[in-house]
């Protein structure tokens, strides 16, 4: 049978004022009917730039400049306008990243689904409609004949996706392209959503191209992957394969960046592996292989010419002189030429090693200690955070609240990370901006270095505040656009009053040091950086300050997992030369788990797990826990294909009316009468703190859990 | 707890020690390991945002244009009457309203001034009226919106409705009762054309300062322990600059044609000052006579002068938005 999608040496540019980008740069693909295939790779290596060439919606200033798309028989390289209107939609359809921008919000979701359908079928109104509503219950929306009439501000961020996919969907086409139809959405929809897509799939027998950075969600659903760098295929097989045996020195350094990788129980002082530099800048590709630049195993010959696809299995294509893998499974560096990076590898490991300190975080201290140095730095208790809901524009009558933060308790030893991790909405940003200070708690207190935070002056608070510091998740938003770098770095300083201007430039300089940027980074503006050398100087202003806590919020969830792994490490090193402590806050219970000592679980602003991180991930008791670390998508296909539990079902409720009792009883599997009537406490499971507010847990506590330590701590935390 | 045992207390070695001694020590010879791959920083020298600017404001020929009247006018207004010379404070009516010839190139009007040199001392008056009314307007408009933006709350209704209530009353008709209680003077003029032109960028900035109060880069700055003054004047009005620009442009050229409106209603600078309003409104006069020469120059001068501003603004706001723009 014919493939339905043939990509033969597509070369697609994009004409700038002064400059040509070549995005891709000769891209072969074939997608069989009914198949899914993975196009993976870090940002601005051409991917979306592949899926807006099939489907012709190329952005301003760019063409396709050779090469030819053949979609199911026809060639739509040279279609013109029209002949590809009834293409788009018809035969292939296309979900984005973003479904609130993708929507219109003036048109109801009935309307917009039933356009493609009028445009396309020349059906009328009412049939349109009808089709709607069909498709609508296709993707899994609930009572769609009610949601048509609906506008997309209505509807939760998992539904909007639906209601995209359904667009799509709504003629049916033969290949349906998902653009990172994930990335927006939480772990808990995304994986609702990639089921979604598996079984319309499956049922229509359409054709899926899943473009994405995330090497776990190709895992689970890609028939067969590409990976991409730098505007070409550099490595072509089946899912099992690939991620068994990697060729490409690319794909296998993506590989080892994963924190889920990582073995070592946590407090263990390991490393990722992380990719040095950045992908090539692709207006002026550099010669020989793309990759060589930042290639552990690239050698001369690299440089010079590039290697073309080859293959020793069949349909196991890839772009290498040297390859990895199979024969070269566990080579070391074979070339002198490029030792760099893999001795400053070996070098940091060792050094690692030796700085390890496998200490856990054992019972968190007695409470009442907070400030003897080896002890408690931050210590939440009680905390309260409602956020009032009003009505009306002048008078602003209070008719409800948002109970963003109800009553959290925990603990933060100095030194150590406290990794704080749940769905967008739980509370766990509110948290970490009423430690910063940017908002006010409505009850309880925050005692941080032993003085109660609430209790300050707000001149006191102002003082104080260069001690606490935060990493912001869109480093590129957190800094000054009008500002160059140096005037960045100094404004803390400057603020604080601290130091002449020549102590203060003698500190940047020290820190542009630290977090690894060259000096004359401080003349650029932030806008010429990066997005990985962003959070550099993020953290770098962080730092200025010699703060003894940072609340790090998401700070590498924008990243690409390469950069991501450099950005961790810094994190590491940094703790280590500096004694910093972390509230590390982040939807990623991978990247948690890697990064954190102890780990602290958030559903619908409460606390509901919390305790040493290996005992948290590998052993948890809530069944949210269980569910979201079931819900995270693994890099593994084996893995990921066998995993039976669902994760977690449904949406987060409204934090204006939670549910009474427990809050997650309304997604729990294993919820009963009890859970809507008494909300269940903190309770300790483990002499090591490891404590759970479940009335149900997936096990009973030990024998020992109560011990006077942790009871004491216990009804600190315990809630009611 | 136990700590690092190469470290027992990891604040004493680096965290808190002041500033200035030992820390060339921190400053190591080479980058520690961590930064394996920082990546490159961009090529080139590093350019500042004004020489940013100027280039995007060079390429627009417009722009250009504006620049060489506006420049062309301030010299003939300020370095004209040096090198041409006339009377412009007695009359002499034995040559009053003359056309165009040798001696008075655009003739005399009808106190027997000479119209070029008077075209260059109203013109004076016009363009200091009108670009200082403008600096005040936007200055006082700018602040005001900012913090009305930023504070919020109480603060920004009452600030907000106080402009409301200013804005209920028509300029003309506040300038008018202002003009006719005190003889007007230059500064007179822009004091009471300020007054009422600061209204509008109040309010155009305070929607501003609304968006920009909630950036990530001011919120930085509150956690580092910044207050309100320093979040308006370092964040919030240079981000807003582009929208001050292009209202302050609107303001000069608002601000000259107010001037020529008090004048025309004979309300501007008394004789023997005049300025383009004042001209036009003497001209006027003689509309059936055929004496075009008491009206074209300063018609067009005024016309000129507007033109320019507003090209002018219109790319300063373009130098000034393409900042972030990768080029």
């Amino acid at each position: 049978m014919a493939p339905l999608l043939e990509i033969k040496d597509l070369h697609t540019e994009i004409r700038l004022r002064r400059s040509t980008v070549h995005a891709i740069d000769g891209v072969n693909l074939t997608v069989e009917p009914g198949e899914c295939l993975g196009i993976v790779g870090e940002s601005g290596c051409g991917k979306t730039m592949t899926a807006l060439s099939v489907m012709r919606l190329l952005p301003n200033g760019g063409h396709i400049t050779g090469g030819s798309i053949v979609l199911d028989g026809q060639d739509i390289t040279n279609l013109d306008d029209e002949a590809m209107q009834d293409v788009r939609g018809n035969l292939v359809g296309m979900i984005f990243q973003d479904p609130m921008t993708s929507l219109n919000p003036t048109m109801t979701i009935g309307d917009q689904i039933a356009e493609s359908v009028r445009l396309h079928r020349g059906a009328d109104k009412q049939a349109g409609l009808e089709r709607a509503v069909e498709v609508l219950g296709l993707v899994g929306m609930p009572k769609p004949a009610e949601r048509i009439g609906n506008f997309p501000h209505q509807l939760s961020g998992g539904m909007r996706q639906r209601v995209m996919i359904a667009m799509a969907l709504a003629c049916e086409p033969k290949l349906l392209i998902a653009d990172e139809p994930t990335t927006a959405l939480d772990v808990t929809i995304q994986k609702q959503i990639l089921e979604l897509l598996d079984n319309l799939r499956q049922r229509l027998g359409m054709a899926v191209i899943l473009v994405t950075h995330d090497l776990g969600v190709i895992a689970g659903r890609a028939d067969r992957v590409a990976v991409m760098y730098a505007g070409r295929v550099v490595e072509t097989t089946d899912t099992t394969t690939l991620f068994a045996n990697p060729r490409h020195p690319y794909t296998q350094a993506l590989f080892e960046a994963l924190p889920d990788k990582i073995v070592e129980p946590a407090g263990v002082a390991k490393r990722l592996y992380n990719i040095p530099g950045q992908p090539p800048d692709l207006t002026s590709p550099p010669q020989g292989c793309k990759f060589a630049a930042r290639c552990r195993y690239a050698q001369d010959s690299c440089r010079e010419t590039e290697p073309d696809l080859t293959y020793d299995v069949a349909l196991h294509e890839y772009r290498c002189f040297f390859p990895v893998g199979e024969a070269a499974l566990d080579a070391p560096a074979q070339d002198a030429d490029a030792p760099t990076v893999a001795a400053a590898e070996a070098e940091a490991e060792a050094e690692a090693t030796e700085g390890a300190v496998p200490v856990l975080a054992t019972a968190p201290s007695v409470a009442g200690d907070g400030a003897t140095p080896n002890g408690t730095l931050l210590k939440v208790e009680h905390l309260i955070k409602d956020f009032p809901v009003t009505a009306g524009a002048i008078l602003q009558r209070r008719v409800g609240s948002v109970s963003a933060v109800a009553d959290v308790s925990f603990e933060v030893p100095r030194g150590k990370t406290f990794g704080m991790v749940g769905e967008s909405g739980c509370g766990k940003t509110t948290i970490g901006r009423l430690i910063v200070g940017l908002e006010k708690a409505n009850a309880g207190s925050i005692t941080f270095d032993g003085q109660d935070l609430a209790k300050l002056s707000n001149r006191g608070r102002r003082q104080h505040s260069g001690k606490i510091q935060l990493m912001f998740q869109d480093s590129y938003a957190s800094m000054d656009p009008r500002m160059r770098v140096a005037t960045i770095l100094r404004e803390p300083l400057v603020i604080q009053k601290q130091g002449s201007r020549r102590d203060q430039e003698k500190r940047i300089a020290a820190i542009m040091n630290e977090v690894g940027l060259p000096q004359a980074a401080l003349e650029r503006y932030p806008h010429e950086f990066s997005g990985g050398q962003r959070q550099r100087l993020g953290l770098a202003r962080a730092l200025v300050l010699r703060p003894s806590m940072i609340v790090a919020d998401e700070p590498v969830s924008a990243l690409d997992v390469s950069i991501q792994a450099q950005i961790l490490n810094l994190m590491l090193d940094l703790q280590k030369d500096n004694g910093l402590t972390y509230l590390f806050i982040s939807h990623d219970l991978s990247v948690v788990r890697y990064l954190s000592d102890i780990i602290g679980v958030m559903y619908l602003g409460k606390l509901v797990e919390v305790g040493p991180a290996d005992d948290v991930y590998f052993g948890p008791v809530h069944p949210y826990t269980k569910g979201l670390i079931d819900t995270v998508p693994v890099a593994d296909p084996l893995l990921e294909r066998a995993k039976e539990s669902q994760g977690v079902m449904g949406e987060l409720p409204s934090a204006v009316a939670p549910p009474s009792g427990c809050r997650f009883r309304t997604r729990c599997p294993l919820a009963q009468d009890i859970c809507a009537e008494q909300e269940p406490p903190l309770r300790p499971f483990t002499a090591k703190g490891h404590l759970a507010a479940c009335h149900f847990p997936l096990r009973e506590p030990e024998a020992d859990a109560g011990a006077p330590a942790v009871a004491e701590k216990t009804t600190a935390s315990g809630g009611q | 707890m136990t700590m690092p045992p190469s470290s027992p207390d990891p604040f004493a070695p680096g965290i808190n020690t002041p500033l200035a001694p030992g820390l060339d020590s921190i400053v190591p010879d080479e980058f520690p390991p961590n930064d394996a791959a920082p990546g490159t920083i961009p090529a080139g020298k590093p350019r500042s945002m004004f020489v940013r600017g100027l280039e995007v404001f060079l390429e627009n020929k417009l722009a250009i244009v504006g620049v060489v009247i506006l420049v062309a006018m301030v010299l003939f207004c300020y370095l004209g009457p040096f090198l041409y010379h006339t009377d412009q404070i007695h009359t002499n009516l034995a040559i009053e309203n003359q056309g165009p010839g040798s001696g008075h190139p655009l003739g005399t009007d009808s106190s027997g001034y000479d119209v070029l040199g008077r075209l260059m001392v109203g013109g004076r008056v016009s363009l200091e009226v009108g670009m200082a009314a403008a600096i005040l307007a936007t200055v006082v408009g700018t602040l005001w919106g900012a913090i009305a933006g930023y504070v919020g709350g109480a603060v920004d209704a009452v600030m907000m409705r106080l402009v409301d209530a200013i804005l209920a009353i028509p300029t003309l008709f506040l300038a008018l009762v202002v003009v006719s209680m005190y003889p007007a003077t230059e500064l007179e003029l822009i004091i009471v054309i300020a007054l009422t032109s600061w209204l509008t960028t109040a309010r155009l900035i305070r929607g501003e300062a609304l968006s920009l109060r909630v950036r990530d880069y001011v919120q930085a700055m509150k956690v580092m322990g910044g207050g309100g003054t320093r979040a308006v004047l370092r964040h919030i009005a240079p981000n807003a600059v582009g929208t001050i620009i292009v209202s302050a442009t609107f303001q000069v050229a608002d601000a000259i044609l107010l001037v020529v409106a008090l004048s025309y209603l004979g309300l501007g600078v008394q004789p023997p000052k005049t300025d383009w309003g004042g001209m036009l409104s003497d001209g006027v006069q003689y509309t059936y006579d055929g004496y075009w020469w008491l009206i074209y120059p300063a018609g067009v001068a005024i016309i000129l002068v507007v033109i320019a501003i507003n090209f002018i603004g219109d790319a300063l706001r373009d130098s000034f938005e393409v900042r972030l723009q990768r080029r």
